[in-house]
């Protein structure tokens, strides 16, 4: 296994560690006594996005949308319906055997539901060098050591090892994840709304942690958060999804700026703000009309049927997607700007 | 703030829950007193395990004994004290008059039975409806959290939908029996901002028509200061500073919660590098409770802290702090 800081260097970074092209994601849906597929729900209908190497990629949208089940599937934790996932520019879905498993701990993820993961007999010690156990990355004194450093390092206790999960509050809980998913040192982290259930100091302190990471070991993430203020501050490009497509991606200032798609401004529109004087006179976008299914999304574009600028030509024909040009990015780069939309010049 | 009004619904007095644990005593939460009226909304706020979850369920007695043990408290809710209540007679509470939302949807639905069912289940059991009926109704309520096609949706299990799903599932059944008093906890912390204004408005909706008084804990200060009427503060399993929401944000009085304000990043622009958090590690609680909990982190902290724990105190209307430090006069509180 190479390390990131062979790999890694100036000459590498901005090129693409994963490249997503129409990814489809396709659940079942039986009916029935006799259980028969009467449809599916396209969870994710064909996303087409790269990820470089060393970025953070902010993936936001609506409750539902699809965001877990892309991160799961570029984890290939999911048999995909359709499409193409490269990892270092070789398709994740052929490799087998002792290709899998070099590039398994390369990969990780912080899931949604940190108790789901978290087994119940197991000590906290144990479910995070679980993985250091699996790899045969590290053995007695020298393991304990990594599992005191990693639960220091998301702000916990290091004597907490010998605890088991339900003796934990919610948050902590989802810190032993995170450092569970950091315990391998790994080159790619899917964060599935890794924050939610944090106060602010401790999502402060988290969200440091994988900062101060990417800039030593040239991390890269897929940052998925409904918190719009903590993907400002950390992504660098962010893609906002809506009923299991893209509709618009862009580098984050530009998307916070100069939002085009009519999702992206009413989804910009609700964020909370810790100030009861501000909440009180302020004007969300509240978007009406119903919730399309999944199963059965509306003809032409998937937003036509909530959309406050919605034209005849919308539910009729999907609108295409279309790079608007450069845009002003992180750091002084020049990224492009997509959108999916007929009513954006 | 112990200070029962007429229009009190649930009154919480001097609660006291500890964990016996191999390692020792866990002072989870230590004398705890509030009150909630009808048709208000208490925000609860405080840091990750200072003790706001353990709070709810004592109330509820919803936490197995052993490990956890109410060592003292009593909680009025309807003129009976819940926690001399038989298991028997509190399930006839919770679920029907009480609400609960818990922290965790993943584990608090049961993965074998379908969301329809668990939705359907205290309908027939507290309401008396029929399978008809509490069908319909289950339809209605899933609508009104935002699940699209909800009628379609009723036989799928829990696995089957999104996190941010199963959280609106919870929310349903936690309002399935018109409740007269919901116990939130975090219970959009996985719900886009679109999504939880539309449930926002729904509460507020609730709270208007039913009376409903809510408790509601979360760690998104944006949304306390959106929909709360009061908040209280907690640290290290002690309510350190209670107040309107407006006197909260704007006058905030404890150390502990100028320092979580002063963590929020700014929400103008992501412009700072780095994110603030407050230093230190938050208290042990394997410690019985004898100082302040947040002395060892506190910029104000002087000698009588470490040696006495502040009691909460009046300091103007409705505004209470639990803090030996003056921050009106910068000087000893006397
Ligand atoms: N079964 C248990 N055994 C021992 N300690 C426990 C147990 N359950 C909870 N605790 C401890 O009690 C404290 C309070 O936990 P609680 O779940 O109330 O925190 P919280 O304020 O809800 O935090 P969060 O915001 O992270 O959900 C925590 O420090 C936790 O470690
Ligand atoms: N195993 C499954 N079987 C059937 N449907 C599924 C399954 N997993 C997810 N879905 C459906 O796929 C859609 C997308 O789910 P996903 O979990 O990806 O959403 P999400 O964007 O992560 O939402 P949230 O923000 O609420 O977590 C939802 O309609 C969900 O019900
Ligand atoms: S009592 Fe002392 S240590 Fe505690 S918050 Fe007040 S000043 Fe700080
Ligand atoms: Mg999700
Ligand atoms: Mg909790």
């Amino acid at each position: 296994m190479t390390t990131i800081a062979e790999t890694g260097g100036d000459t590498a970074a901005g090129a693409p560690l994963v490249q997503v092209q129409d990814l489809e994601m396709y659940f079942p849906i039986y009916k029935g006594v006799l259980r028969r597929q009467v449809g599916s729900v396209r969870a994710v209908d064909g996303l087409s996005f790269d990820i470089r190497r060393g970025e953070t990629l902010g993936l936001v949208g609506e409750s539902g949308c699809g965001k877990s089940t892309c991160g799961r599937a570029l984890l290939r934790l999911y048999e995909v319906t359709g499409g193409r996932i490269t990892f270092e520019g070789r398709d994740i879905a052929e490799l087998a055997g002792n290709a899998l498993r070099d590039m398994r701990p390369r990969m990780q993820m912080i899931f949604q539901d940190p108790q789901a993961c978290l087994n119940p007999r197991m000590t906290v010690g144990s479910i995070i060098s679980e993985p250091l156990d699996e790899h045969h990355v590290a053995t007695g004194e020298e393991k304990r050591q990594r599992v005191r450093e990693l639960l220091e390092a998301v702000g916990m206790n290091p004597e907490f090892a010998n605890r088991y999960p339900h003796e934990f509050s919610g948050g902590q809980r989802q810190r032993i994840g995170i450092a569970r998913a950091l315990a391998l040192a790994p080159d790619f982290i899917v964060c599935d709304e890794p924050i939610a259930a944090l106060d602010v100091s401790i999502q402060a302190q988290v969200v440091n942690l994988l900062q101060d990471l990417q800039e030593k070991l040239g991390l890269t993430y897929l940052f998925i958060s409904h918190d719009l203020s903590m993907i400002r501050h950390i992504a660098d490009r962010v893609a906002v999804m809506y009923l299991g497509k893209i509709v618009e991606l862009a580098p984050v200032e530009e998307l916070f700026n100069a939002p085009k798609h009519p999702y992206t401004k009413a989804l910009l529109s609700a964020v909370p703000v810790p100030d009861p004087a501000v909440e009180a006179k302020r004007e969300r976008i509240i978007l009406t009309g119903d919730v399309p299914n999944p199963a059965n999304p509306p003809a032409g574009c998937r937003f036509c049927t909530r959309c406050p600028d919605a034209i005849d030509r919308c539910s009729v024909e999907e609108p295409v997607w279309r790079n608007l040009g450069p845009a002003k990015g992180s750091n002084g780069t020049v990224e492009d700007h997509f959108v999916a939309c007929h009513r954006v010049e | 703030m112990g200070t029962a009004s007429v229009e009190s619904v649930l009154e919480v007095n001097d609660l006291k829950t500890v964990f016996h644990t191999q390692d020792g005593t866990v002072h989870a939460v230590n004398g705890v007193s509030f009150a909630l009226n009808a048709g208000e909304l208490l925000a609860v706020v405080g840091e990750s395990g200072s003790g706001k979850s353990v709070t709810m369920m004592s109330l509820l007695q919803l936490l197995p004994s052993p490990p956890a043990d109410i060592v003292s408290g009593t909680v009025d809710f309807g003129g009976a004290n819940l926690l001399e209540l038989t298991p028997a007679e509190i399930r006839q509470f919770r679920g029907a008059r009480i609400g609960f939302i818990f922290q965790d949807p993943m584990t608090s639905l049961n993965p074998v039975f379908t969301v329809g069912f668990q939705i359907m289940e205290p309908l027939r059991e507290h309401m008396g409806m029929s399978k008809r009926a509490a069908r319909d109704r289950a339809i209605e309520l899933l609508e009104l959290v935002g699940i699209p096609s909800a009628s379609e949706r009723l036989n799928d299990y829990p696995h089957q939908f999104s996190g941010g799903m199963r959280q609106r599932v919870m929310i349903a059944i936690a309002l399935a029996c018109d409740p007269q008093v919901l116990i939130a906890d975090e219970p959009t912390t996985a719900l886009d901002v679109t999504v939880q204004a539309q449930i926002l408005e729904l509460i507020r909706d609730l709270r208007q028509k039913l009376g409903m008084g809510i408790i509601w804990i979360t760690h998104d200060l944006g949304v306390a200061a959106g929909i709360a009427d009061r908040v209280i503060v907690m640290y290290g399993g002690f309510i350190v500073e209670h107040a309107p929401v407006d006197e909260l944000f704007h006058n905030p009085r404890h150390p502990y919660t100028m320092a979580l304000l002063h963590t929020l990043p700014g929400h103008d622009g992501g412009e700072a590098s780095r994110l603030r958090s407050i230093g230190g590690q938050p208290p042990d609680l394997i410690q019985p409770p004898l100082s302040c909990p947040f002395a060892p982190r506190c910029a104000h902290a002087f000698e009588r802290c470490g040696r006495e724990n502040p009691p909460l105190r009046a300091l103007r209307d409705a505004h209470d702090v639990a803090c030996w430090w003056d921050t009106d006069k910068g000087e000893e509180w006397s």
